[in-house]
């Protein structure tokens, strides 16, 4: 039998085009926006020493985490100094913390909204389940087809990627509130509003903060894929280990990267468990 | 001021809680539900029907200032859902619902905001305090709902806390807590707003037993200085008949009977209140007003000796009571003294007069006066604060109430809910 093959390829191209046609002009300021604040970061980074920016990290470590986090982190940026990917690993830093905090803003209200309405939370999930299964590489071409080669594509495409886990946690936190304590609430006389902040985001803040790491640990492994499209940083060198077939320079690269990553996981960890400890006394 | 005058006094007052025609349908369809309920269905057949839950029918009921109203019936007879109508926690399918003169099942948010803020609080079943608040938190939430400055808050929060004796547990954190401290946490929450209305969800049903019974004495103590209008939802009939001033009870929905603990007791609507009452312990429920007799005879000082004895000897008693013309009570008389003032020749009775004998107020429960009775050489005077003798009671008389009360009321029972069947 013979079937006509459905021209999704084209269909989804003319839908691209479309937006790219009629948005151009807010992409076009949403992309200096973001890349404006991307490089800001990165410039406030690189204005300190090397060394005093590692004092730091390695004291606020200290600070939540204990002398071991403390020893272990600065092992590892030392290395990471050593081997000379310090601005490197600044750029990857700015990156992904600009593109987690752009996660958090858009994500964490709708997480809110789709927790607390049914019917959103019927539109948003299957959402969620499509952008988390798409390979991630099949988000590089409507970031290119958008915005071109650079730091923004790189931070579109992150942000796409790395925000389901965000919703997904808030929406499971705000619905884990106990149906009493939201009862109470009202019993009382609270507002959407006062509810929302005294009531329901307080408790449901240990689960945001699961999801906020998750987002941030994603966001981390996008940032290095999408070197491919010019993000730079640390994936940058990962890309060319890759196309020269150089072994070892690929795992120099890689161990920064691995490195970056435990830093920020423990950090944003010990974050959570500080709102843990306010549950405790259940 | 007796029981019955009370009652009196307070039928004369404006309801602070009136409830007419209520009915709530959760589920599909409710008002097809409420046409098959107009066309005296009953709730099975709407829930097979429509696939909709009646969960409360046509309640009514009213609620003075000042009263324990308890609402009583078993899990799934809609008594919480009844409750939750009152601030509207859950929207009334039809009916009407005035608090203090308003009408509110057509408020605004705003406007029910502004109820539940000031004039109507909740205390829970499971507790529902706040995990993440301390103590003080919890319990000035209302106020801070409100929009009352924080200095003023933590005054009044304190002063709360302090009612229910938790001062100096303030900063500590609910889960801190035993289930017993956590509740007083949630009446003072209750209570910390000062509104006029206090609806209370199970609220001790969750705690054991003594931690419970200590609870009930405690909000009978603290009622009796603030005066509150209460509604209170038990399962529980000894806690129903302890606390309430009146009772609901409530099946399938539905109202079966108001009535005042002894009401309830002695005269069941039908068969369904009398199950319930079958093993209420009847000397928990009786008061000394319900056993006692009539002071007859009395004597007054004027009389003598000799009219004393003649008394004693054609009533057949061994004793008797002197009262002044208004009845107060000046002493009892015992045949041995009258007659050993008749052999002196004493014209006056007053020097001879016993104040050996046991005095109990009219609204001691009977279980309290047995212990009394059976040791009593003399019968027991029922006065009032002014000391008025409003009664005696005798071994006799209280065994005789008991028996009567009881088998009346089985009997009662029964024979209504031949005719409601």
């Amino acid at each position: 039998m013979e079937t006509v093959r459905l021209p999704l390829a084209a269909w989804i191209d003319a839908l691209v085009g479309w937006l790219e046609s009629t948005f151009g002009p807010l992409f076009d300021g949403i992309s200096s926006a973001v890349v404006f604040l991307i490089q800001g970061l990165n410039n406030i980074f690189q204005l300190f020493p090397w060394w005093l920016l590692l004092l730091l990290v390695v004291a606020l470590c200290w600070y939540l985490a204990g002398w071991k986090l403390a020893v272990g982190s600065a092992a590892g940026l030392l290395l990471i100094a050593n081997l000379g990917f310090w601005s490197a690993f600044l750029l990857t830093l700015s990156l992904v913390l600009i593109s987690s905090l752009l996660c958090f803003i858009i994500g964490i209200p709708i997480g809110i909204w789709s927790g607390k309405n049914e019917r959103v939370h019927a539109v948003v999930f299957p959402i969620l389940d499509f952008m988390q299964t798409l390979p991630s590489f099949v988000y590089l071409l409507p970031a290119m087809a958008f915005f071109g080669i650079g730091l923004m594509p790189a931070a579109f495409a992150t942000i796409v990627f790395a925000m389901p886990p965000v919703i997904r946690l808030t929406d499971l936190g705000i619905r884990q509130v106990p149906a009493q304590l939201v009862e109470a609430a009202r019993a009382f006389g609270s507002s959407p509003m006062q509810m929302l902040f005294k009531v329901q985001l307080p408790l449901a803040m240990p689960t945001m903060m699961a999801g906020m790491n998750q987002t941030i640990m994603l966001s981390l492994s996008m940032v290095v894929i999408a070197s491919l499209i010019g993000a730079g940083g640390l994936g940058d060198g990962v890309t060319r280990a890759l196309s020269r077939l150089e072994t070892g320079m690929g795992f120099e690269y890689g161990i920064a990267v691995v490195i970056l990553a435990m830093i920020l996981d423990r950090i944003t960890q010990r974050l959570g468990d500080r709102f843990q400890i306010q549950d405790k006394g259940r | 001021m007796n029981l019955t005058e009370q009652r009196e006094e307070k039928t004369k007052l404006e309801p602070i809680i009136r409830v007419r025609r209520l009915t709530k349908i959760f589920g599909p369809h409710p008002e097809r539900a409420l046409d098959m309920l107009r066309q005296g269905k009953d709730k099975a057949e709407v829930l097979k029907v429509l696939g909709a839950t009646v969960g409360v029918h046509e309640a009514e009921f009213d609620v003075y200032p000042g009263e324990i109203f308890v609402i009583m019936g078993l899990s799934g007879s809609g008594k919480s859902t009844l409750l939750r109508c009152l601030n509207r926690l859950i929207e009334p399918t039809e009916g009407e619902i005035w608090i203090g003169g308003q009408e509110i099942t057509r408020l605004d948010d705003k406007a029910l905001r502004h109820l539940r803020q000031k004039r109507i609080s909740m205390v829970f079943q499971q507790f529902a305090l706040f995990p993440h608040r301390t103590v003080l938190d919890n319990v000035a939430y209302g106020l801070e709902v409100q929009g009352v400055p924080r200095s003023e808050r933590r005054a009044r929060s304190m002063q709360a806390l302090a009612l229910v004796g938790l001062a100096g547990w303030e900063d500590k954190l609910p889960g801190q807590l035993s289930g017993g401290m956590q509740q007083r946490v949630g009446l003072a929450r209750a209570l910390c707003t000062d509104p006029d209305i206090l609806l209370m969800d199970e609220a001790f049903s969750a705690l054991d037993p003594l931690i419970r019974e200590e609870m009930q004495d405690e909000l009978l103590n603290l009622q009796s200085s603030m005066k509150k209008t209460i509604v209170f939802i038990t399962h529980d009939l000894n806690e129903a008949l302890k606390l309430g001033d009146r009772i609901a009870l409530m099946l399938d929905g539905r109202i079966v009977q108001i009535g005042t603990p002894e009401e309830i007791v002695a005269n069941p609507a039908n068969d369904y209140v009398a199950r319930f009452v079958r093993g209420v312990d009847m000397t928990k429920v009786l008061t000394a007003r319900d056993v006692m007799k009539k002071p007859e005879p009395v004597i007054t000082p004027k009389d003598g000796p000799r009219v004393a004895l003649k008394q004693m000897r054609s009533s057949g008693i061994s004793s008797i009571f002197v009262v002044e013309r208004n009845r107060r009570l000046l002493g009892l008389l015992t045949a041995e003294a009258a007659y050993e003032a008749t052999v002196k020749g004493e014209r006056d009775i007053m020097a001879r007069l016993s104040h050996e004998f046991e005095r109990v107020s009219p609204d001691v429960p009977v279980e309290d006066i047995l212990p009394v009775v059976a040791n009593a050489k003399a019968p027991i005077a029922v006065i009032d604060e002014q000391e008025h003798l409003l009664g005696v009671i005798v071994r006799g008389s209280v065994l005789e109430a008991l028996a009567a009360k009881g088998g009346e009321g089985f009997g009662n029972g029964s024979a209504a809910a031949g005719g409601v069947d």
